[in-house]
């Protein structure tokens, strides 16, 4: 998992089939993670390159009570 | 009349002509009326079915041939993937007739009279890709279809051919029920809705083993394709959308029903070949529930091909001349937040909100404040499901704002609107209040 973590071009990923719009990952990662109407969170689609906003990121993932957070260096589904 | 065409498909006899007077082929063969083709019929019409193997690789791809369950993804490239996960061990093969789109009827009518055909192709893909196993996947409902299926397979056995086994199973009628992903789920004892990829259905699918599920048109058409060739394919339709396409035709046509149209002809040609339309139509809905709008002076030189429009599933709803688009777009969102799979919460949430909003602008209730919540919503939302269910329904509601501008301003404004107690296409199905998954 680290291991992923380090890798050059992360991004989150979310499934939005776990994700019960609890909203933690919003409050510590707020640069990244925004809140719809309905209080689940909108993932941003590209890349993460900032080394400081990667941290709060790996936070988020961590804290989320669903899982339904990752950060993933696989490329995007269309 | 729409119940009609939703439960059974038409068995009018104005099925048959294809467009432009030029021959069927998947639809060719004895007439509608005669009911399913028999197994010596069309043994003597098609001649024996060669069998699958490597070589079809290749054919297939320079035959060009697409989905047609409405993603239109290539072929070949699909059935070379299966093969490569399939190696070393058995994969399966779904033929894909469960049609969740209401106002198609093109899989349940092609199965249901052209049984053998669908069977060749799904026998062909198995021995192709490496599979041990075909299951034809349908919705409940389309009993006639499974019918002609149990008949078929009989048939083929007392014939005393020794093929890959074929088994049917069943679901419920849900609008995305077909989706590869819920169709793996649904064949592993779960529920019929989609999954969150990874992993893909054709690395791990049916009991793990990597499962091709490919729309029972697609696979008829292999059929066709592994008898005579790419080049034969190649002669209908376009350079960049090849061959016959089966479409659904329903609303203000004379002679609502499936056609083999052409790819790449156009709509004119294609609703003059049902009759044409009873009146000048408001407007026409391509590419079912998912589809999007078209104004009817937007109509001329539109041809049929998934580059120009998204034909998607080949369904063509035409409004009548005095249909609001907007009411229709209305019930639709309706039902298709109702068809949720209840997975993801912007799916859940925002498309019963936008259809809510939508319900009330039919009902000419809303305001500009309504308006800009919507364009927010349908910003919002789209592409945050599981599967693409909530950007479907969001493609069509917002291709009825765009496409029906004097209606929208009527319903905002607060003027009366002649349409709305006048619907063209039929009905979205009644859902019961809690609907099985199975």
């Amino acid at each position: 998992m680290s291991e992923r973590v380090r890798d050059p071009a992360p991004r989150l990923r979310i499934n939005p089939i776990l994700c019960d719009g609890v909203g933690y990952c919003a409050e510590i990662a707020p640069e990244l993670i925004s809140l719809d109407d309905w209080g689940y969170p909108i993932v941003p689609r590209g890349v993460i390159i900032d080394a400081a906003v990667l941290r709060h990121a790996a936070k988020a993932v961590a804290i989320c009570p669903r899982s339904a957070l990752a950060l993933s260096t696989e490329p995007e589904r269309t | 009349m729409s119940a009609v065409l939703l439960q059974d498909p038409p068995t009018l006899d104005a099925l048959l002509p294809a467009t432009d007077g030029a021959a069927a082929r998947l639809l060719a063969g004895t007439p509608f009326a005669a009911g399913a083709e028999q197994f010596d019929e069309h043994r003597e019409r098609l001649g024996r079915r060669p069998r699958g193997g490597e070589w079809m690789f290749d054919v297939l791809e320079r035959s060009g041939l697409r989905g047609r369950g409405g993603a239109w993804f290539s072929t070949s490239r699909k059935w070379r993937g299966a093969a490569r996960a399939a190696a070393g061990h058995g994969a399966v093969v779904v033929v894909n007739a469960s049609e969740g789109e209401p106002l198609s009827a093109k899989d349940k009518t092609l199965v249901e009279h052209r049984p053998h055909l669908v069977i060749d192709g799904a026998l062909l893909a198995a021995e192709t890709v490496g599979a041990d196993e075909v299951v034809i996947y349908l919705s409940r409902p389309s009993r006639a279809a499974t019918r002609a299926l149990y008949q078929a397979l009989r048939a083929r056995r007392r014939a005393g051919l020794r093929d890959i086994p074929v088994r049917l199973m069943h679901t419920a009628h849900r609008y995305v029920a077909g989706e590869s992903s819920a169709v793996v789920r649904r064949a592993n004892g779960g529920p019929a809705k989609p999954g969150f990829a990874p992993p893909h259905p054709l690395e791990s699918g049916i009991g793990g083993r990597p499962t091709l599920v490919q729309n029972a048109e697609t696979i008829a058409h292999a059929a066709l394709i592994a008898r005579y060739g790419d080049s034969w394919f190649r002669e209908r339709g376009t350079d960049e959308a090849p061959g016959t396409a089966l479409v659904t035709l329903c609303g203000n046509v004379r002679y609502p029903g499936v056609y083999e149209i052409d790819l790449g002809a156009t709509l004119e040609a294609v609703l003059a070949g049902a009759g044409g339309t009873l009146s000048p139509p408001a407007g026409l809905l391509v590419g079912g529930y998912f589809g999007s709008w078209l104004a009817a002076d937007n109509l001329a030189g539109i041809r049929l091909t998934p580059g120009a429009v998204t034909c998607g599933c080949g369904v063509i709803g035409v409004l009548g001349a005095d249909a609001c688009g907007l009411t229709e777009a209305a019930s639709i969102a309706a039902y298709l937040a109702n068809e949720s799979a209840g997975q993801c919460g912007p799916c859940v949430y925002g498309l019963r909100a936008i259809a809510e909003t939508m319900t009330r602008l039919a009902a000419s209730d809303a305001d500009q404040g309504d308006l800009v919540r919507l364009q927010r919503w349908t910003a919002m939302v789209a592409g945050r499901g599981a599967c693409h269910h909530p950007d479907g329904a969001i493609n069509n509601a917002v291709s009825a704002l765009d496409a029906f501008p004097h209606d929208l301003l009527r319903h905002v404004t607060g003027q009366p609107c002649a349409g709305r107690h006048r619907p063209s296409l039929p009905p979205p199905p009644k859902q019961p209040w809690r609907a099985s998954w199975r």
